[in-house]
């Protein structure tokens, strides 16, 4: 009998000429889509150039974004999209999304059904983790291996080896999957699965919907995970088969197949949660951190975590007929065109700017610390982003705190850091 | 290969955010990398380092973004390898593909200031201010393929070459 796989070692391994595949192994796997953005495919596109291939492996499995710096924030910014562009013509890449087109690569290439379950997924970008949610392998590499993808269709992988996270039971109001994620995080550190895929399973789940699962992969990599993944189910299918435009595999893990670890949580005892700087895995009960009394600057909306339409559903739900603290500034930004499309029908839009808040274009803006809402010296936010590191959303004395779109909300409403019961009865 | 330089200590977790901030990630060019390489964690490492130098540090070296500027900006300053004792996924996979060399060691007993000599080949770590020696863990065959090459770039020209493409 064949070795008993999990879901992770089966997709690589169907996407290799080998028979068998272990934990460990390092193998040379196609790639169903290479990613890039306009950070990391200017490095990519040069590298491409030196190897000396004449054309790219296949133009419609590659995908180009243009997020980070657009609409361009500067000459220089300008450059590496125009590079990109120019990529993008001269190979026909199908997969090349001009402004009013592009959003964040990881909220926009689920929501179009460029990436499906059982495809192997390379991205020159940490969060390309989040494509697990719909059962792909996926993770981020660089924007050397990114050249190589494009040029060759394949790339080395080392098989990781997975612990299987089990969520059980319903989870409490408010608590999305973003605070699962930000709970596991503090529960593992930072560094608890590096180099190893997380595969998410459980009850838990049953309640939660792709947006969630979305964000759960997502943060993955902020405990060092290689990949967050879900065994595609319902809810998978409810979301892909309108969106896909070619055929897709669910895999499953096998009776039997071997783990580094099995964690085990109860949903029932979780409450919203809040990563105090400078790690994610700072995380602690939104009752505790409330407590506290931590006046804020700024609350953030946005990114490739939180900025699909559920969470801005969640967050105009909060802030509706209310007003942002004086002296507070509330930005949010839909993730892609279509987000904010429907966040305009839906009214949503006139609920953040009656509340005084700011409404983007798509952008990863101050996720990164771009453009679109940095931080001065000492100055603090919340912001319903992945990432809390020294100076990640400015100056390198800012601080950033993490928590989903509903306490961001509430938030900004008080000024302080608050949980959505302290705003709604 | 046997490199010898001077120690630039740094603790846990230094992320790509450190290594090169994002507000400078609107040009590529090295001399733009280098000039802001570990700015957010020590503002004045690009004056003070020079050529054979090493990073030394804790755990989770290179955690957060993709991006392969980190490990250019510090192979811009002419450091050739980075000690830690353990290091993030991706930084450790673009290190490798550009031709940096990373180790894995427990570099406790190493501070600011000591002066190393390190072999690439055996792993082997001498302080030769504190007289110690330690060995870091030995680096995964391909990886050492990789590197020797001078990357993965110099890796795929070689195999267009042989015709293995
Ligand atoms: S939104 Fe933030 S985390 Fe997501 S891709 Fe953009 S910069 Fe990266």
């Amino acid at each position: 009998m064949a070795k008993p796989l999990t879901i992770t070692e089966k997709i690589i391994l169907n996407h290799t000429d080998l028979q068998e595949i272990s934990s460990g192994d390092i193998v040379n796997a196609r790639v169903d889509l290479a990613l890039g953005n306009d950070i990391t495919a200017p490095i990519a596109i040069k590298e491409f150039f030196a190897i000396g291939v004449d054309t790219v492996f296949d133009g419609k499995k590659i995908a180009l974004v243009p997020d980070h710096f657009v609409p361009n924030k500067d000459i220089l910014s300008a450059k590496q999209a125009k590079m990109m562009r120019e990529f993008a013509k001269k190979f026909n890449i199908e997969n090349y999304f001009e402004c009013g087109e592009a959003g964040v690569e990881h909220a926009l290439l689920p929501e179009k059904g460029i990436v499906l379950p059982g495809d192997l997924v390379i991205g020159a970008d940490s969060h390309t983790c989040t494509y697990g949610a719909l059962g792909a392998f996926a993770t981020g590499v660089g924007s050397t291996d990114l050249a190589y993808a494009m040029a060759f269709g394949e790339l080395w992988l080392k098989v990781p080896e997975s612990i299987k996270v089990i969520f059980e039971g319903k989870p409490k109001k408010w608590v999305s999957g973003k605070d699962l994620i930000l709970y596991l995080i503090g529960q593992i550190g930072v560094e608890g699965a590096n180099y190893m895929a997380l595969e998410f399973t459980g009850s838990t789940f049953k309640h939660l919907g792709m947006a969630d699962r979305l964000t759960i992969s997502n943060m993955a990599i902020e405990a060092g995970a290689k990949s967050g993944i879900f065994e595609p189910d319902e809810i998978t299918e409810n979301y892909v088969k309108s969106r896909a435009k070619r055929d897709y595999i669910f895999y499953k893990s096998d009776e039997g197949a071997e783990y580094v670890k099995v964690l085990n949580y109860n949903t029932e005892t979780i409450n919203p949660q809040v990563a105090f700087p400078h790690l994610p895995e700072n995380s602690v009960d939104i009752k505790e951190a409330s407590a506290k009394n931590i006046k804020i600057d700024q609350s953030v909306i946005g990114s490739c975590t939180n900025g699909r339409i559920e969470d801005l559903r969640i967050a105009a739900d909060i802030l509706k007929g209310k007003k942002i603290a004086k002296y507070t500034r509330l930005i949010v930004i839909p993730a892609t065109p279509d987000i904010y499309r429907m966040a305009e029908k839906e009214g949503l839009i006139d609920i953040f700017m009656d509340a005084g808040g700011v409404v983007s274009t798509p952008t990863c803006g101050p996720c990164l610390g771009g453009y679109m809402g940095i931080l001065a010296d000492g100055e603090r936010a919340i912001s319903s982003t992945n990432r809390n590191f020294k100076g990640r959303m400015g100056d390198v004395t800012s601080e950033v705190y993490l928590a989903n779109p509903a306490v961001c909300a509430a938030s900004a409403i008080l000024g302080k850091i608050a949980g959505p019961d302290e705003v709604v009865s | 290969m046997i490199f010898k330089g001077k120690v630039f200590k740094f603790g846990d977790n230094i992320d790509t955010d450190a290594i090169i901030p994002a507000r400078y990630l609107n040009d590529s060019s090295e001399e733009n990398l280098k000039k802001h390489c570990m700015e957010d964690a020590d503002e004045s490492f690009s004056s003070k380092v020079s050529n054979g130098d090493f990073i030394v540090a804790g755990n989770n070296f290179g955690c957060g973004s993709s991006r392969e500027h980190a490990p250019i900006a510090i192979k811009s300053c002419g450091v050739p390898i980075v000690i830690a004792k353990s290091f993030a996924r991706i930084f450790y996979r673009n290190s490798f593909n550009i031709g940096l060399f990373i180790l894995s060691a427990d570099t406790d007993g190493i501070e600011n200031g000591d002066v190393l000599e390190v072999n690439t080949d055996t792993g082997e770590i001498k302080n030769q201010i504190k007289n110690t020696v330690i060995s870091a863990k030995p680096i995964p065959k391909f990886m050492s393929e990789l590197v020797n090459a001078g990357g993965l770039i110099a890796y795929a020209k070689k195999k267009i070459k042989e015709g293995k493409k």
